[in-house]
């Protein structure tokens, strides 16, 4: 393919999910209990799509004329970003684009759709007609899994993909998209080309290794785009949460060292069937 | 490990490494790198046009300081932290608490010595009878719950007015703070392998290894380590660091120091229910259970988070010591658990912490390098002080450093001495840790000489005490326990499959631990809450065991019992086994080697490593 990639994740920064984590109401609205107190991470599922598009990028650079190029867009409190892109920033190439605004997965989607549209569109040197808007299928906070949908319909792009696992190019520009669907299977579409958006499940890829090097060089523009990040406030746009619940978990642990697969798989069944 | 351009230690590999160059190179991020730091970026950032300030790395820059943590993110430290916070406030003179999550200002102190309500500590004839006396006394004296809370604590055992802290917490708030000033990167997940030597100077850090086999061979993937050199590199990579422990191999240390004192310190942090007693600032200490040698803590944060754990020292000499079944003890204690029986663990983390003090103070600074924090041997170990005495080294540090750029004058060891040196040695820290020197030496002869060498050492102002030979670390483990004792635990290990340090406990007649899943969990349930211990893959395995012979022969293969993540364990040929990903890096293998190959070390080397706790509550 002679024409880079132009590709923009959209990856929100959300409390570890393996932490504590539990809902709670407070005078500003509902949220997290000691949020202030977890660490942050990046949405797990839209790194998953940044380090999919980081490979993107690397394989097809393009052409001098039109080479490709990758930015993330981000929204979060500015002091969280700053921390999560100190490990983000290690393990990709990126040109970084900071929003001050909440975080929590308890604002409106469409609100932050708002945002995160707006700002794609003002990004300077953007081509329209080879964008890829990737992200996360649903987020790690609330997992509504309606944000990205609602960016890339107020982009006006309507080739939409979610629950992606691959993507395959064509030297047309075209390409293949495997998507996940009930069963453990995956449905297999064919589109034109760009633009497109892409939602994210896990992908392929392992997580890259921090890479110093790498950072030092992201470092150069993440600063900047920190100190220049614009603060935002997402309206309400009347929703209201009536109640807040954690899902119920139950978890048994049992180390064994002698036990065949097939032993294991048994008492798996046998203790998944007693609920 | 050491990297030396004149020695050529390392294997002779072929291979590029990259390399940057920057001004200062720091190992570590605590509070003594905090303090440093924030000294440094604070006067940058009221005079950023200050040609001092300009770096001789990159031309036209200001200075470019690097900071390289191992841990995957600043606020997964682990601590239990009680502090008077002197120093701290003397760097934060507004500090309002509020703004560090799970900080409070002690307004309880007690000191409690626990009965053992069980019958199944080992404790001393001179113990027991004591104890008898006061369950006879009971309320007449005070004893309730099994506790009896002492009714006179010496000034220098109380951290009022003071903060209790989330390490984690804090280390993350300082962070933020340095990182927004611009002039500080701070890169978490970068442990760094050891430093660059040129002869005894130092010249910068080199990076670990990446994409390597668990041996450290390079594998599929493989990216070396960047070297980053640099004028000035500040080691504070604690009390297990392995840039501290390579300069030490390299320059020695001090005549007469060494470091043989250490303590395993392990907590869990638990919610309590919403109508808890406990309120926030709420500090307990305690001695004498689960058996007594270890000392204990409970200390209260806003919203309901206790912090409670224990510190299990090298001087506890039963091979078998260990940590987590004796914290699930601690907390059932009748004076601890009807406050905390109720509650939800959120998290847990343990870490070594080197008790040598004074005697175990290195070399504080050389050509083109100089040390703080615990690994320098500041922590206090009569008031049982780390946090603040670290953090006001990296101060003196940093205004040193400071002094030092303005002046135009390079970082030798004579010009960091000459301030560094002689700012820590005229400063409270130098002062306590004389008056701390030789107050535990007690606790070698047992619990009770212990307390009285403390209590002498305390009320003098460290100018009487009472003397002891500390041997080594792996001398302290003694051989040759109840061999009737060893096979009743061992064969329970055994029918069981459990481990032997645990058996051992039941043997001895401890109870066992009634899991609730929620409060009282599994050990390797533990690794699973509040974040998860994990480790990224492509690092070589970072505990190493030197001698494999001497592994084989051991027969009290403390590492295993001690091991806090349960990452070492029993293996058919002897040696026993590694699981980084389990590995919370506390240390404590280290230390708890009964073997050594050089009468002075165990046979475990603790290397630089990824991974480990991933709370930000501990």
């Amino acid at each position: 393919m002679e024409s880079g990639l132009h590709i923009v994740v959209c990856a929100g920064i959300v409390p570890d999910p393996l932490q504590t984590l539990e809902p709670a109401s407070g005078a500003g609205g509902p949220g997290l209990k000691n949020e202030m107190a977890l660490p942050a991470v990046l949405d797990p599922w839209a790194a998953s799509a940044l380090y999919e598009a980081a490979a993107l990028v690397s394989k097809f650079s393009g052409s001098p004329q039109r080479p490709s190029k990758l930015w993330l867009v981000s929204l979060g409190p500015k002091a969280k970003l700053q921390q999560v892109m100190m490990t983000v920033a290690q393990k990709a190439s990126f040109e970084f684009v900071a929003i001050d605004g909440p975080i929590g997965g308890f604002p409106d989607a469409h609100s932050t759709a708002a945002v995160l549209a707006e700002t794609i569109a003002s990004l300077p040197g953007l081509d329209r007609e080879r964008l890829l808007l990737f992200g996360g299928w649903e987020s790690a906070t609330r997992g509504a899994g309606v944000t990205l949908q609602l960016v890339g319909e107020r982009l006006g792009i309507g080739d939409q993909f979610q629950g992606v696992d691959q993507i395959d190019f064509r030297d047309d520009g075209s390409f293949e998209v495997l998507e996940r669907i009930d069963g453990g299977k995956h449905q297999v579409s064919v589109c034109s080309g760009a633009p497109a958006v892409l939602g994210w499940a896990t992908g392929n890829l392992a997580e890259p290794r921090n890479n110093p090097q790498v950072g030092m060089t992201n470092m150069r523009g993440i600063l900047p785009a920190l100190q220049k990040a614009k603060p935002v406030k997402l309206e309400a746009n009347g929703l209201h949460y009536l109640s807040l619940s954690l899902p119920k978990t139950q978890r048994t642990t049992r180390v064994v060292k002698d036990m065949v697969p097939k032993a294991i798989a048994d008492e798996l069944l046998a203790w998944m069937r007693e609920e | 490990m050491i990297a030396d351009l004149q020695l050529q230690e390392e294997p002779a590999l072929e291979m590029e490494r990259p390399s940057i160059e920057v001004d200062i190179a720091c190992a570590g991020f605590g509070p003594a790198m905090g303090g440093f730091l924030t000294t440094l970026t604070r006067a940058w950032s009221e005079n950023p046009g200050d040609p001092s300030f300009e770096s001789r790395a990159v031309p036209g820059m200001p200075l470019q300081v690097f900071c390289y943590e191992r841990s995957d993110n600043l606020s997964a430290g682990v601590s239990g932290v009680v502090t008077r916070a002197r120093g701290i406030r003397a760097s934060f003179p507004n500090l309002n608490p509020a703004e560090i999550p799970m900080t409070a200002e002690i307004h309880d102190e007690r000191v409690l010595y626990l009965l053992d309500p069980i019958g199944a500590s080992r404790r001393s004839v001179a113990l027991r009878l004591g104890d008898r006396v006061l369950r006879a006394a009971g309320s007449l004296l005070g004893v309730r719950d099994d506790a009896l809370e002492l009714p006179w604590t010496p000034a220098f055992l109380h951290k009022r007015p003071g903060l209790v802290l989330s390490i984690g917490q804090f280390n993350e708030w300082v962070g933020a703070r340095i990182m927004e000033s611009g002039l500080v990167q701070i890169w978490p997940g970068t442990p760094v392998s050891a430093p660059i030597f040129s002869g005894k100077a130092v010249e910068g850090l080199r990076q670990a290894d990446q994409g390597v086999k668990p041996t450290g061979e390079p594998d599929s993937g493989f990216m070396p380590g960047m070297d980053v050199r640099a004028r000035l590199t500040v080691v504070g990579d604690g009390p297990v660091g392995a840039v501290s422990r390579a300069i030490d191999e390299r320059v020695g240390m001090p005549e007469g120091h060494e470091r043989r004192e250490w303590a395993l310190g392990m907590k869990f942090v638990i919610e309590v229910p919403e109508d808890s007693p406990l309120k926030p600032g709420t500090v307990w200490h305690t001695f004498g259970f689960p058996e007594p040698e270890i000392f204990g803590f409970l200390y209260v944060h806003p919203e309901r988070l206790v912090s409670v754990g224990i510190f299990v020292p090298s001087w506890m000499g039963d091979p078998q010591r260990t940590g987590y079944r004796y914290l699930q003890h601690f907390i059932q204690h009748p004076a601890l658990w009807p406050y905390l029986k109720d509650g939800t663990l959120r998290s847990w983390g343990a870490k070594s912490l080197e008790e040598s003090g004074k005697r175990g103070e290195p070399f504080l600074s050389g050509d083109g390098y100089a040390r703080i924090g615990e690994s320098s041997g500041s922590t206090n170990m009569l008031t049982g002080s780390g946090v603040d005495e670290a953090w006001t080294t990296g101060v003196q540090l940093g205004e040193a450093v400071l002094e030092l750029l303005r002046a135009g004058k390079p970082f030798t060891k004579e010009n960091l001495a000459a301030t560094y040196e002689t700012q820590r040695l005229a400063s409270w820290v130098e002062r306590g840790e004389q008056q701390a020197a030789n107050a535990r030496n007690g606790f070698h002869g047992g619990l009770l000489r212990g307390l009285a060498g403390m209590a002498l050492a305390g009320l003098s102002g460290g100018k009487l005490s009472l003397g002891a030979h500390i041997p080594p670390a792996h001398r302290q483990i003694r051989r040759g326990s109840d061999s009737g004792l060893k096979e009743r635990g061992a064969l329970l290990a055994i029918e069981t499959g459990r481990p032997l340090h645990d058996a051992m406990l039941s043997a001895r007649g401890w109870p066992e631990i009634a899991f609730d899943g929620r409060l009282l969990v599994t050990h390797q349930d533990a690794l699973l809450m509040g974040g998860k211990v994990q480790a990224m893959p492509g690092f070589a395995d970072h505990v190493v065991f030197l001698d494999k012979e001497l592994c084989i022969v051991c027969v009290e293969k403390t590492c295993i019992a001690m091991c806090s993540g349960q990452a070492l364990t029993q293996s058919a040929d002897g040696v026993p086994a590694f699981e980084r990903e389990k590995c919370v890096h506390c240390g404590a293998c280290l230390w708890n080697c009964a073997q050594s190959g050089d009468g002075e070390h165990g046979n475990i080397e603790f290397r630089a490593g990824a991974g480990g706790l991933h709370s930000a509550e501990n």
